[in-house]
């Protein structure tokens, strides 16, 4: 082979594989990513029911309910709207009314959420950076991460 | 007293690392050898002190001294020794405190181990890496200090968050940082060839020890925290694509890639200017994964605290020495001597197209990661890319380099016999077919993990096609089988090794396709089925830890009537934090693992658990286990230890003559 037919197999072969990976990033990009959304974002942007979804917000006190088997609903709150959630499974450790959740999942048409993850964060100082800045907006935020510092 | 020498000694590190940057750098400019020569003893003294700082802050660690912010903070009087220990980079200030202590060892074994390098190389490499040390020393000192002490100390600390209260934290961020930081000395290489603006295939020798010594130390970090995850967690997942696990991801990419190219530069001066650029690119990555991880950019459990101070700081890091590298690339690299050209197909042409596909791997991990936040800086959307997102993109790309990676080892240098190459694979070929039918007859579906599974095996027989032929030639009688095979270059052996290891690691992927899931409100007493075992709780109790309080159910497991091992799941409750955390129960049978975590205990007496039969899972961990055991073999091949080679040699004579 030639020095030039060389040098163009070795081309050829980076544009491919190039391309290969910008069509399949595209097309993923396209389908397989998931919108975060506060409750009150979610309640202006009126989404047709049945899009992923991820919920970011706190677990409003009195609102967990129980249901049979591993049923349980609850409502995440970032005190200027409310989501109703349902959800089958185990909770994590760390769910507790007043903190801060991530659930995954679908809204179904009558405006529950059907949650198929819920993450409660690994440290209690912790809530979705999300939920700060909404509840910074509002002026209700308590406490924040220098809390620590002496 | 001890907290101020430490503190001190990072001072004074930071000024030798300045003295290490310039002036070696001006003494290779200058062809003045006595400054070139500060580098070497710079190096190692810029180890000490580092060494110096570290030990004053595990000894503040050890006896719980809580007039200093960071032991108040992260420990507790109760917590165990280990992770007293271990503790002291469980934090944000420790762990970067860590990371210049791997810096600067990496610095220092250059210097020792750098006999046979040209001075000026030398001079350049040392250069730079001090220059990268004088950035995050000063990075910790002015906005990180671990050694910050607090006017009243308090009795009691906070105690280390209780996920990172686990054996893994002594073990995990070491062997990261090892891996991560190693590719430093790397990137240190690539500027000085640049700037020297020589390079050969003997910069490619002495490069690829440490590329090497990095990546094998990456791999076994990798594993380790993904082991971690795995059993901490409690949901029996092991990589979350989460940013932060990507961030180490990335440079274990572009590492793979570099050992690779760096072995045709080395055999034949081909892809030098590639190699530069992919050395530049393992360390970019990881500086990008520390800025990833310590900016509070990301909120996770490895960021620590948030701080935008620290963010600004290590961007600033970022920008100048990766925008330095390129800039110095973009200038520099056209004046290298180009390497010769190859036929595509070759071992060359293979490792092109390892390279190809390892980068385009890396690229669309860059991707992911980093595209939700441009998205959100430029829209404010907030997207998550997770587990589908990488799923679509990276196996159609790492299939067809899975399936060349056996072909690539059967090619020759030079021109390589494609045809040669797949008819010496039959065995491969047919052992992946037969186990294709044996794992769909077991199993089924998913198909996915059949494909996979069937591709595993063919990589592990294809690994060793070409030890095997060149071990036993048709005829040879066993005793030179043995011979051949001992004599054979240990790096072939390393190769063969780890590519059998990534065959493990991939069976080990395929094989959690077969698991069983099951959440169940378990009564005391009865069994439940998971997959071919059954799990009963035969007990449940508390009883105190150290520093935690736990609730734990003791459950056999059960194969027909036999009782093959128990396991005892638990929720421990830590105080100083209030926290909760699910300790999983893990019974290891086979290379299978049964995985039990708990949930809520309900009045009627039951327990919600989370029970997993995972088959061949060991696998995923093991095959990781197994590449770095390749990589060991590889850098202990005799070929890689110019000078030392030797000395080698008079000790073999002294060994024939025992």
């Amino acid at each position: 082979m030639t020095r030039k037919g060389k040098r163009l197999v070795l081309i050829g072969g980076a544009l491919a594989a190039l391309a290969l990976a910008v069509g399949l990033v595209l097309f993923a990009l396209r389908d397989n990513i998931v919108f975060f959304y506060t409750p009150s974002e979610l309640a202006q942007k009126q989404l047709a029911p049945g899009a992923r979804l991820r919920i970011g917000g706190l677990v409003k006190e009195g609102a967990v309910t129980r249901g049979d088997g591993r049923n349980v609903a609850f409502v995440v709150t970032d005190r200027t709207s409310d989501l109703r959630v349902a959800y089958t499974g185990l909770l994590p450790d760390l769910f507790r009314e007043g903190q801060g959740v991530v659930v995954d999942g679908t809204l179904a048409p009558d405006g529950v959420f059907r949650a198929d993850s819920v993450l409660a964060k690994h440290d209690e100082r912790y809530m979705p950076r999300d939920v700060a800045d909404a509840l910074k907006k509002q002026g209700v935020w308590k406490g924040d991460g220098t809390e620590a510092k002496q | 007293m001890i907290v101020e020498t430490g503190h001190f000694a990072l001072v004074l590190a930071l000024a030798l690392a300045i003295a290490q940057a310039i002036l070696p750098f001006a003494g290779a400019r200058l062809r003045d050898a006595s400054l070139m020569s500060v580098a070497r003893p710079t190096a190692l003294a810029q180890f000490g002190l580092v060494a110096l700082a570290y030990g004053a802050l595990t000894y503040a660690h050890v006896v719980s001294d809580f007039s200093l912010v960071n032991v108040i903070e992260n420990s507790h009087s109760l917590k165990p020794m280990v992770y007293k220990v271990s503790g002291v980079w469980g934090n944000h200030e420790g762990s970067m405190l860590l990371w210049v202590l791997v810096l600067s060892f990496f610095g220092a074994l250059t210097a020792v181990f750098s006999g046979a390098m040209p001075d000026r190389l030398r001079a350049d490499t040392l250069a730079v890496q001090g220059l990268i040390g004088a950035a995050f020393v000063a990075f910790i000192l002015f906005t990180s200090n671990p050694f910050a002490r607090v006017a009243d100390p308090p009795w009691q600390g906070r105690d280390l968050n209780p996920i990172l209260q686990d054996p893994g934290l002594a073990i995990h961020p070491p062997l990261l940082y090892l891996g991560y930081v190693g590719f430093s000395i790397v990137f240190s290489f690539a500027a000085a060839a640049l700037i020297g603006g020589r390079i050969d295939a003997a910069w490619a020798r002495f490069v690829r020890p440490w590329t090497l010594a990095a990546w094998i130390f990456l791999t076994l970090g990798i594993a380790m925290g993904s082991y971690w995850a795995y059993y901490t967690l409690g949901w029996g997942g092991f990589w979350f694509w989460d940013p932060v696990e990507n961030a180490s991801l990335m440079p274990w990419l572009a590492g793979t890639a570099l050992l690779h190219s760096a072995a045709v530069m080395e055999k034949r001066e081909a892809l030098k200017v590639w190699t530069i650029f992919l050395s530049i690119l393992a360390f970019s990555l990881s500086l990008l994964g520390t800025f990833l991880v310590r900016s509070g950019v990301l909120t996770s459990v490895h960021a620590f605290a948030s701080d935008p101070a620290r963010g600004v700081f290590i961007l600033a890091i970022l920008t100048v020495f990766i925008g330095g590298a390129l800039a110095l690339f973009a200038l520099r690299a056209s004046a290298l001597p180009t390497g010769g050209l190859f036929a595509p197909i070759s071992r060359e042409g293979a490792l092109v197209v390892n390279n190809l596909l390892l980068t385009v791997c890396c690229a669309t991990v860059v991707i992911g990661t980093l595209y939700p936040l441009a998205l959100e800086a430029l829209t404010g959307e907030k997207i998550s890319v997770g587990a589908p997102f990488f799923d679509t993109v990276l196996i159609p790309i790492a299939l067809p380099l899975i399936f060349s990676m056996p072909i690539g080892q059967l090619l020759a240098w030079k021109r390589g016999d494609l045809l040669g190459a797949l008819q010496r694979l039959r065995a491969a070929f047919a052992a992946g077919v037969v186990a294709i039918a044996i794992f769909a007859a077991l199993h089924g579906a998913p198909f996915l993990s059949v494909i996979c599974a069937g591709l595993a095996i063919y990589l592990v027989v294809g690994a060793f096609s070409d030890i095997a032929m060149r071990a036993a030639p048709r005829g040879a009688p066993l005793r030179s089988i043995v011979s051949r095979a001992r004599g054979l270059p240990l790096s072939a052996w390393g190769a063969s090794i780890a590519h059998a290891g990534v065959g493990l690691t991939l069976l080990g992927l395929a094989a959690t396709g077969w698991g069983v899931e099951q959440i169940v409100a378990m009564k005391p007493g009865v069994a439940y089925d998971v997959g071919p075992y059954r799990i009963a709780i035969e007990d449940v109790a508390s009883r105190a830890g150290p520093n935690y309080a736990e609730t734990y159910a003791v459950m056999a497991v059960r194969e027909g009537d036999a009782t093959l091992a128990r396991m005892e799941p638990a929720k421990r409750f830590y105080q100083a934090r209030r926290m909760a955390r699910t300790e999983a129960g893990i019974v290891t049978l086979g290379l299978g693992q049964v995985y039990a975590a708990l949930g809520e205990q309900h009045e009627d007496g039951t327990i919600d658990a989370r029970l997993y039969y995972k088959p061949l899972v060991l696998l995923i961990w093991l095959g990781a286990v197994v590449m770095a055991l390749g990589g060991a073999c590889s850098l202990a091949d005799r070929r890689l230890r110019i000078g030392v080679a030797a000395r080698a040699r008079v000790t073999t004579h002294a060994q024939a003559a025992e």
